[in-house]
Parts: structure tokens; sequence; C-alpha cells
């Protein structure tokens, strides 16, 4: 008997509960946001949690969900029946979304807030048009490095083949950013890349093999904040963050020139809800959330009147927003056909396994 | 009847979760990504052959390991009190009550250059490179599937008759003999099954070699980076793995029925 009274006064806790999550809140609508992990300012210490002000101005829910690479999103985009509203991809892959007729149209009158873009940031190759994306955030690839463990100047991504300092270099473990600074150095071309282009990359790479420590992606933190890698290339904005956890890092931006990248809002063509999704969007071209994002996240804004809100300190960072003479040396990726990228892919691994 | 009934929600979570897989596995492993019949991903999976005996080197060499130092211990363990039995084994599940990718992160920091260990063997004059080699991940492997390892053989060991061991005694074997004669036959299921629950994960993991290892690869980081991007070559290689675990498999048990029955 006690038994069953137990039971179902748990049954009714627990339909209670339900019953509150869902009704204790009334929204109008939802959106479905799918974004790169750690990619919003999310109210951890005392930054703003950017959805929930837009869940509360709007009457909106959010959905929120996150990814790790370009190719997961396109992979839930393609062949999944989940639906999104608005998603955030890197150039490269917005270009084969438009080719694929994943992404629709944006309508722009909705987003008043577009004109806090810059103009240099408006119509890039990926989207020469700029019907489809709405900048969100940008940077370049450079080097960090631990003062204390390399000795001399470190100049360029060549600093990456030295041998004194075999057994301290770190390389991306992904194979797009890796073969890219191979092919500068070989003359490839790494916005298109072909394949000739990916066996020098690869025949570069296998002879800076026996010199690297690792091949990581987020391990780098460890890594570089804890002084057990000398030198290692990575997204600026990162190298930023790690840089104020470790006072003997530094920066370098590459002579060569590198890669700029940059992650623009889209709405998939699988959208439910467009309205509430250029809502988001234009939300988040507001100048106190885009501050806030670019604070919390690091890399650089493509929104003027959010860059005039930053310190002054992040404003004058090389880094984050090189001079316009470096970043007309820099390039970005282009969408590389199927078999040009599985080749890439396949090349990659065949590093790691050699 | 009945019994059958209760074992309907497994066999329907097996055949979803289990048996689709698999078979998706197989049929993926024999398509291009047009999805034209293919042995192309086959051939694929052969090139990474050296990367597949690495694999099974560190998984055999950490079993080994494993097993040298779990059988005495549940040895050990078997022959006290029923209620000092218990503790000891819950102490040896502790670490599990932990997730796996923390504890192994635990290890990044304490092998770790300048970090504790490294640090007392500096003070002691020693300078060893700790982390980022071979030994390292076998160390990540052993303290990951030791409670695999000890479980089993335990188990195994606590339910061997004493009276067997009595009955050896009385006819004159000495503590050698009645390990030999006695014990050690009577364990081998235990040892079996261990080496099955320690071989199989550490065969076919991937992580460990990316936080404990260098710049080498294991089979498991390369089917994980195959199926970000060519999930055809990427199921080849996880049947290739499959096969060579099942041979092992069949091979491991072959030897203990053959064991079992020269008792």
């Amino acid at each position: 008997m006690k038994k069953i009274i137990c039971l179902l006064i748990v049954c009714l806790l627990t339909v209670s509960c339900c019953l509150c999550l869902g009704g204790c809140k009334k929204y109008d609508s939802e959106i479905n946001v799918y974004n790169w992990g750690e990619f919003i300012s999310d109210g951890s210490g005392d930054t703003m949690d950017v959805i929930a002000e837009f869940e509360k101005k709007y009457n909106i829910k959010v959905n929120y969900t996150t990814y790790e690479t370009n190719e997961t999103l396109y992979n839930m985009l393609a062949s999944s029946n989940s639906s999104y509203d608005v998603v955030i991809p890197s150039d490269y892959m917005i270009e084969k979304l438009i080719a694929e007729d994943l992404i629709q149209e944006i309508n722009f009158d909705n987003i008043p807030n577009y004109k806090n873009i810059a103009d240099k940031h408006k119509n890039m190759d990926f989207d020469p048009e700029n019907k489809f994306s709405v900048p969100y955030s940008w940077g370049v690839v450079a080097l960090c490095y631990n003062k204390t463990m390399v000795d001399g100047e470190v100049k360029g991504f060549s600093d990456l083949w030295r041998d004194d300092l075999s057994g301290e270099i770190l390389m991306f473990n992904n194979s797009r950013d890796a073969m890219a600074i191979a092919m500068q150095l070989t003359g490839g071309n790494p916005t298109n890349a072909s394949k000739e282009d990916i066996d020098n990359a690869y025949d570069k790479l296998i002879e800076q093999k026996p010199l690297v420590k690792k091949y990581v992606m987020d391990m780098i933190f460890s890594e570089m904040e804890g002084s057990q890698a000398a030198i290692a290339p990575y997204y600026a904005g990162d190298i930023y963050t790690m840089m104020g956890n470790n006072e003997d890092l530094d920066y370098c931006l590459p002579e060569e020139g590198s890669n700029m990248f940059m992650d623009s809002m889209c709405i998939p063509t699988c959208a439910n809800n467009k309205e509430g999704a250029e809502k988001f969007i234009n939300f988040m071209l507001e100048a106190e959330v885009a501050k806030a994002n670019a604070e919390y996240i690091g890399y650089s804004t493509p929104n003027t009147a959010a860059f005039e809100l930053l310190s002054d300190d992040m404003k004058n960072n090389e880094l984050i927003y090189p001079s316009e003479e470096y970043l007309s040396k820099c390039y970005t990726f282009s969408n590389l056909s199927e078999d040009v990228y599985n080749y890439m892919q396949e090349k990659f691994i065949d590093i790691g396994a050699e | 009847m009945r019994s059958k009934k209760l074992a309907l929600p497994y066999a329907v979570w097996m055949a979803a979760f289990t048996l689709v897989p698999l078979i998706l596995i197989i049929t993926n492993s024999f398509q291009d990504s047009s999805g034209h019949f293919t042995f192309d991903n086959l051939y694929k999976a052969w090139e990474y052959r050296e990367v597949f005996l690495y694999s099974l080197e560190i998984a055999l060499v950490s079993t080994l390991i494993c097993l040298l130092l779990a059988y005495p211990m549940s040895y050990m363990i078997s022959r006290m009190s029923e209620k000092t039995q218990s503790i000891i084994i819950m102490l040896i599940t502790v670490p599990m009550w932990m997730n796996f990718l923390l504890r192994l992160l635990g290890w990044v920091i304490l092998l770790q250059n300048n970090g504790p260990i490294d640090t007392l063997l500096n003070l002691i004059g020693i300078d060893v490179q700790l982390k980022d080699n071979d030994g390292a991940v076998v160390l990540g492997m052993v303290y990951e599937y030791l409670p695999f390892m000890i479980m089993p053989l335990h188990t195994v060991m606590s339910k061997i008759d004493k009276s067997l061991i009595e009955a050896a005694q009385d006819l004159g074997s000495n503590g050698f003999n009645v390990f030999r004669k006695v014990v050690f036959p009577l364990s081998v299921p235990g040892i079996v099954s261990g080496i099955t629950m320690v071989f199989v994960p550490s065969a076919s993991t991937f992580l460990v070699a990316q936080y404990l290892g260098g710049n080498k690869k294991m089979i498991g980081d390369i089917i994980e980076q195959y199926f970000k991007s060519d999930q055809n070559t990427g199921s080849a290689i996880a049947l290739c793995l499959m096969v060579v675990i099942l041979l092992f498999i069949i091979i491991t048990n072959q030897f203990g029925d053959e064991e079992a029955v020269g008792v």
C-alpha cells in the first residue's frame, strides 16, 4: 500500500513539474537556432544572456543547439528532418549551402540594424550580392607562441617547420586549416585548392610531422596555457583568450599573410519561422548585443556600432583587428568540389596514420 | 512463454540500436558516396594496416598488464572475509563514478611537463617525457580498464569451492601445486572474459591516444575522423576492426574451453 502511494506521489510530482515547465511561460512562437559551441554571450559571469534578453523582448522562445564543425551543420541541413531557423556557418560553407539551395534569401527590410555592418564586410566572395548572409564575426589565423620557449623572432608559418622547436610544435587537427598553411608555403592556392596543391601540401606536412607534438583543436587551450608547447597556429580570437590566461604567450601575424574567416547568420530553406529568424538576426546586430557577443567570444566583430562600444584596449589590438594593409594579404576559403574536399580529407587522415 | 515476453523490450532495443546500425555499417562499407556497390572502401581500409597493428599492439600490451596486475589482486581479495571483499570491490569501482573523459583530463594534468609527477622526478634528478608517448597511452588504458579485469576474475575466484583447495592440500599439494592444479584452471573463464572486456574496448577506443599520446593515431581516431567526411570508408575500417575483434574473441574463447575441458 505504502509503495503504491509513493508511486502515485512521484507520478503527480512529475506531471505537475512537466505542466509547470510547459505552461508557466507562454510564448508567441519559437525559433530553432543552431550555432557553434561557445559562440554566443550566455550570461556566465557578468556577461549578457543574449538568448534570455531576446526571449523577453520579443516573447519568442529560442531552442538553442550547437555544433562543432561546419560539416556537422551541413549534414544536419542536408540529410535530417530537423528544422532550423537561424544557422551561423563559415564562409566556404555558406557558398556550398547557397549552391545546394539549403539556405534562403533574407528580407533585409526586416533587418534595419544591417546598417551597423561595416561596408568592407558586406558582399563577401561567398555571397557576392549579400542576399543570403549577415556577418556575425570574423578573424584571421595567427601564430601563438610562448616567449620563454622560442628563441629568436617568430615571423610566420615557416617557423612551424623549425628544427630547434622539435616536439614543441602544435598543428591544426583539421584538414582545411592545416593544408592551407602548408599550401601557403608550397605555392598552392588555399582558397580553391587543386589536387596537386593538396599533394604538395601533404609532402610538406609529412616533412613537418616528426617535429609535431600533437595535432589539436580545442586541446590547444590546455597545451598553450599550461606552457606544454612552444608554438601553434590558431584562430586569433582564441589566441587572445589564451594570452589572457598565460603571460608568457604572445602572437604573431604571419608574414606570409593568412586565412581570414567569417561566420555569418543565415536562414535555412527548411525554416518554419522566417519572421522570428529575421527578428533574431536583427536583435543580434543591436550594438549592445553585438558588443556582448564580441567580448564573450573574443573574435572580431563586423558591427561598427558595437566596435565603437569596445574598450580601447580591444579596439587597438592588432591581433583582433589587423590593419587594412595586413588584411589585403589575407585570403578566404571558397567551397571545394566534393571530390577535391574528400581527397583533402583523406590525405590529411593519412598524415595522422603515417 | 512469460519469460520470453519479459525479454521483449530488450529485444526491441537490440534490434533498433545494435542490429540496424550494424547492418548499416556493413551496407555502407560496400557502397560509394552515390550508393553504388564497390570494394574501394575496403582497399582504403587496407592502407591503414599499420595503424591497425599499432592499435592492436597497444591493446594487447594493456590487456597483458591488466591481467598481471589484476590476477594476484583478485586472488587476494577472494581469500578475504565477505565484508572486506564487498568494501574493496566497491572501492575499485569508485573511479568509475566519475566520467571517463574527466579522469583522462586528470591524467593529462598529472603527467604533463612541470606537473606534479614531473616536478617530483625532476627533484631527484630524473628528466623524462611522461606524456605524449605510447607508454602514457598504455597507462591510460590500464587505468581505465583495470576494474573490468578485476571484476570477472574476482567473481570466478570467489566461487571456487574452498573444500577443493583443502582436498588438494590434504592430498599433499604444496601452495604452488594448489594454484597450478586447482585455482588457475578454475579461474580460466574469468581470465577469458576479463581479457575480452579489456581488449575489445582498448582496441577500438579513441580519445585516449588523442589526449595522452603523441602525434600517432589509433584506429579509433582514424574512424572518428573518417566519419566526419566519408562515412563509407569509416564504416569499412570499422567493419575490419569488428572482424579482427570477433576473431580475437573466438580464439580466446576456444582457448578457455580447452583449458576447462583439460581439467
